[in-house]
């Protein structure tokens, strides 16, 4: 088994780590790197549990080789808080209630923060085609939806 | 009093709706339900509810049963 | 101990709050814990060899080249499983792994634990298994024909008189119902009579199955998994594997959704054996593709519904023949539909009977409200075709007929206060009912029943010595019970919501719980905890006598604290409970309140939903405008969390309704076994979800608490049906209504 090693930035911190060719970001940054933030719901990029930025971008981490990582900036729903203070999203989706099960928040989360950097003040029909890549099972999608729409609104009145 | 028998309880029974029983709590009545009808041993495997008075008993041979009550034997349910 | 269950109709200071719940900053940072995200240091990987047959016996297995690979620390077959419940368990490890056949497509014929990922597949390459193919059925109504090839040749059908002699796949026949059917018909105006299909559909959880299993040499494991109910786990696994109960320790993950199907094993006693052979951990993470094939979707079915009325809008009799497909092994959601059928309803006569089929297709497992969605259907659609014929409204005609105190259940027993007239009267009344509809746009209602259960329960509160309060529960938190817990524990002992903290124990640390299913976990828990936090009290009052040196009897706990009361002592300052706590080693030791109790009279449970939906014409294409949720909670603790459950409900029948099914092909292969083409409703596809929670307290819970999580799903199947009917202006009797569906019911009925 030959491992390759990559030399990345994962929210804003230097890390090195080794893996085979074939394995998926997905998974070096769950057990290589240790961030297990990002989930796996279904391996085949259908379902964002595993969405992170890329070069702030946003992708399926599933869908991109760990290799691929090799001098790049990943962003992943750990990076959010800065220090102690939670990011609007991550305080307004505990505010609306917008989790309930909780294993599509990670996701959600980095999807609206790449949908809020690029857009301000999006209308609720942008949001919600924003966010039809992550699917929630739980909660229906109406109090993430509400969730996002305030945190905009936070956001816009900070700057 | 009126022991009422629902669903696939009744064959086990000898295909009656109702048997006349005298017990005081759950426990008896499971008893003397099994004394009279050997057969519904195949139904206490995957198991029987109580209802008294329209509220389910899955569990508990202590709860008691009023003399007046309105006393079904169910399937045990199972929900999701 | 017995304590007084019964509603008190008390004013609330914290319960009914909308508060942060307590492992919010844990989920959106990405700190919790699911399944997955646990590791031990020495870990194998497991992975599961599975049939591409939908029917075949297997005529040897050959595990040896497997065996020999290095880096393979153990590979597992039925052969290393014997049956060791005496029969009671076979068809829970029969479908662990396969036996003398592999039942469906997907079933683990083998399982290997090797030293990584890239090892475990190579072995799987490795293993050679013999099949002889056997003719395959897959469809409900193909596997009750005569000829149909016997999936099980140990299953008679019971229920029957005389016992037959020869194997079917009809494994039960279940009949419910009271009063003169032919009578009641005779004496109809007017008689619809009409078949429905529903196809197989997945409670879709986004997180796979997946746990991390460790058993040494001393027969003692302990068990991390993703799971509704760890108590039921540990029973099984240890059954199975032939362990202690008490040596299995068992740590339910944060579980990222389960909806019915995290209430059985699938992987894990696959993961401890593998384990115990290997005497290494072993971590089993399910694929996506793994998981809807091998694991418990909700049956496919087929039914008939005749419903006959006078032309006042009374009904006068109804009846419902249900087939269920319920995998290859034998279960009763027939049963349980035909109990259901007809529960909302006020009925003289009324009959159902259900067939449970057996197919080749996985086990089937509970689905949110299981079983009632696919007879709601069937029923709700035939009562707006009846009040169409009549001419009445069909919120009326079901106001008409609706079942209310002293009603006798179409299931049997009488029913005490409940809420279906109400969610009626407000989903008349409600604002969704004005609303104007546009073009193509048509609008549907329907209501639902659901059974709450109560069960084994208990919860261990102990207080420390700062005055904040542990709270461990045993029911596992699915969509916000420790918030829930929280608040009523605070709401007893009389302090902020932030003084308690809720957490799920493991089996080692509290004593059995019931797996978190039936809508029993805020019921349950929820009068545990009341009754844990009285205990508490009682305690609190002695040691606050104790540390006064006056009779126990002179102490009032009001408003969280202890105060001296009557002529001698109520001159005394009051003592907190942090005042009391400080002194607990020097009052007799740690201060703790406990309960075990089986937790019943949880009632039954109603919903009404409204919804408007857009069908296009020319593609069949549907778009959901406007949906209206209106259930009965008894008591929402939480409110923010009874809307989730109201939303997340009606979301997963939506998407059952319009879209998802298990695709077989001729081959009885499934077709669909990803996100992709098992489609579940995204963010795009939905609006807003109203809701409206009514309040009818249950008389048998001192909060007059009911269950709400399942009810949710239950009328969506027939009030899209009906909306979709009323829009393109045919009637749908075919789950889901997809574009194609549509598209053909429009073309057939324009000829």
């Amino acid at each position: 088994m030959s491992s390759v090693l990559v030399d990345t930035t994962v929210n804003g911190d230097p890390v090195q780590f080794a893996c085979p060719t074939e394995e998926v970001l997905l998974d070096s940054l769950r057990d290589r790197v240790g961030l297990t933030g990002v989930k796996e719901g279904c391996g085949t990029g259908d379902c964002g549990a595993c969405s992170i930025t890329l070069d702030g971008q946003l992708v399926c981490s599933c869908l991109v080789l760990g290799v691929e990582a090799n001098g790049r900036k990943i962003g992943t729903v750990e990076g959010m808080a800065e220090g102690n203070t939670l990011h609007p999203l991550q305080e307004q989706f505990i505010e609306h209630a917008a989790l309930q099960c909780g294993i599509c928040t990670p996701g959600f989360l980095v999807a609206a923060k790449a949908l809020l950097d690029d857009n301000a003040s999006p209308s609720e029909e942008e949001i919600r085609f924003a966010l039809a890549g992550n699917l929630c099972r739980c909660t229906g999608y109406d109090k993430i939806v509400r969730a996002v729409q305030a945190a905009a609104k936070q956001m816009r009145k900070k700057k | 009093m009126k022991v009422s028998l629902t669903g696939s309880l009744r064959s086990a029974a000898g295909g009656v709706d109702s048997i006349d029983i005298i017990a005081e709590d759950i426990r008896e009545l499971l008893t003397k339900v099994l004394e009279r009808f050997p057969r519904m041993e195949e139904h206490m495997d995957t198991g029987i509810a109580v209802s008294i008075n329209g509220e389910i008993y899955r569990d508990n041979w202590g709860e008691k049963i009023p003399q007046d009550a309105e006393v079904f034997l169910l399937p045990r349910l199972q929900g999701g | 101990m017995a304590h007084d269950t019964s509603f008190t109709n008390q004013d609330f200071k914290v319960v009914g709050t909308r508060v942060n719940r307590p492992d919010g900053v844990d989920k959106v940072t990405g700190r919790a814990k699911y399944g997955a995200d646990l590791s031990a240091p020495g870990q194998l990987v497991g992975l599961f060899l599975r049939s591409p047959h939908a029917h075949a016996r297997i005529t040897k297995i050959d595990t040896s080249r497997a065996e020999k690979l290095s880096g393979v620390k153990a590979v597992i077959t039925s052969a290393d499983l014997p049956d060791l419940t005496g029969g009671r368990q076979i068809d829970v490890l029969e479908n662990c792994m396969a036996r003398d056949r592999a039942l469906y497509d997907g079933h683990a014929v083998a399982a290997v634990a090797a030293i990584d990922q890239q090892t475990a597949k190579k072995a799987l390459k490795l293993i050679k298994v013999s099949y002889e193919i056997l003719p395959h059925v897959t469809d409900v109504d193909e596997a009750m024909k005569p000829g149909a090839p016997i999936i099980k040749d140990n299953v008679f059908t019971s229920g029957v008189d005389p016992k037959p002699k020869k194997p079917s796949n009809v494994s039960k026949v279940s009949e419910f119902g009271h009063g003169d059917i032919e009578a009641g018909f005779k004496a109809a105006d007017v008689i619809i009579e009409k078949s429905y299909k529903t196809e197989q559909t997945h409670q879709g959880y986004i997180e796979p199955h997946a746990c991390l299993a460790t058993v040494g040499p001393d027969g003692a494991g302990e068990l991390w998994v993703t799971t509704q109910g760890h108590y039921t786990y540990r029973t099984v696994c240890a059954a199975l594997l032939g362990m202690d109960i008490a040596k299995l320790k068992v740590t339910s993950s944060e579980i990222g959704g389960g909806f019915g199907g995290k209430t059985h094993v699938w992987v894990e006693p696959i993961a401890l054996a593998l384990s115990r052979k290997a005497n290494r951990p072993v971590k089993v993470v399910m694929t996506r593709d793994e998981v809807f094939r091998a694991t418990g979707p909700t049956c496919s079915t087929s039914m008939d519904i005749k419903i006959g009325a006078k032309k006042d809008g009374t009904i006068t009799a109804a009846s419902s023949v249900l087939r269920y497909q319920n995998g290859a092994f034998p279960a009763t959601w027939a049963m349980l539909g035909a109990m259901t059928s007809w529960a909302c309803y006020d009925l003289k006569n009324v009959h159902s009977i259900g067939y449970d089929v057996l197919c080749n297709r996985p086990k089937t497992a509970a689905y949110r409200a299981p079983s009632a969605p696919m007879a709601a259907f069937g029923v709700e659609s035939t009562m707006d075709l009846v009040a169409a014929e009549i001419g009445m409204n069909p919120v009326d005609f079901r106001i008409k007929n609706a079942a209310k105190e002293g009603t006798r259940a179409s299931y049997g027993p009488t029913y005490g206060p409940i809420g279906i007239g109400p969610t009626l009267e407000a989903a008349k009344n409600h604002p969704h009912m004005r609303a104007k509809l546009g073009k193509n746009q048509g609008r549907g209602m329907a209501c639902g029943f659901w059974f709450n259960f109560g069960g084994q329960t208990c919860t261990d509160l102990n207080i420390g010595s700062d005055g904040t309060v542990n709270l461990a529960i045993g029911t596992v938190d699915v969509g916000g019970a420790r918030a829930s817990m929280s608040l009523i524990a605070a709401e007893e002992l009389g302090i902020p919501y932030e003084q308690v903290k809720a957490h799920v124990a493991d089996t080692s640390s509290l004593g059995h719980n019931d797996t978190t299913e039936g809508s029993r976990g805020t019921f349950s828990s929820g009068m545990a905890t009341i009754f844990a936090a009285r205990d508490a009290i009682e305690e609190l009052r002695k040691r606050a006598a104790m540390m006064w040196d006056i009779p126990v009897e002179a102490v009032e706990w009001v408003e969280g604290e202890a105060r001296a009361v009557g002529n001698k002592h109520s001159n005394l300052p009051a003592l907190s409970l942090a005042d009391i706590a400080k002194r607990a080693a020097s009052t007799g030791g740690p201060i703790a309140g406990h309960n075990e109790v089986v937790a019943d009279g949880a009632g039954v449970s109603f919903a009404s939903h409204i919804c408007d939906i857009e069908v296009d014409p020319e593609t069949g294409g549907t778009k959901v405008i406007r949906y209206t949720v209106i259930q009965d909670a008894g008591k929402a603790i939480h409110p923010d969390y009874v809307e989730g459950q109201f939303q997340g409900g009606a979301a997963q029948g939506i998407g059952w309704a319009l879209n998802e099914e298990y695709i077989y092909g001729d081959d009885g292969r499934l077709q669909n076994s990803g996100f992709l083409d098992y489609r579940i409703p995204v963010c795009s596809d939905l609006p807003f979800i109203d809701t409206e929670i009514l309040e009818i307290p249950n008389p048998n819970h001192p909060y007059g608490i009911r269950g709400v999580g399942e009810t949710s799903i239950v009328p969506p199947l027939a009030a899209i049906g009906n909306a979709v009917s009323n829009a393109a202006g045919v009637r749908m009797d075919h789950v889901p209504m997809s574009p194609p569906r549509i598209l053909k019911a429009i073309e057939e009925a324009n000829g």
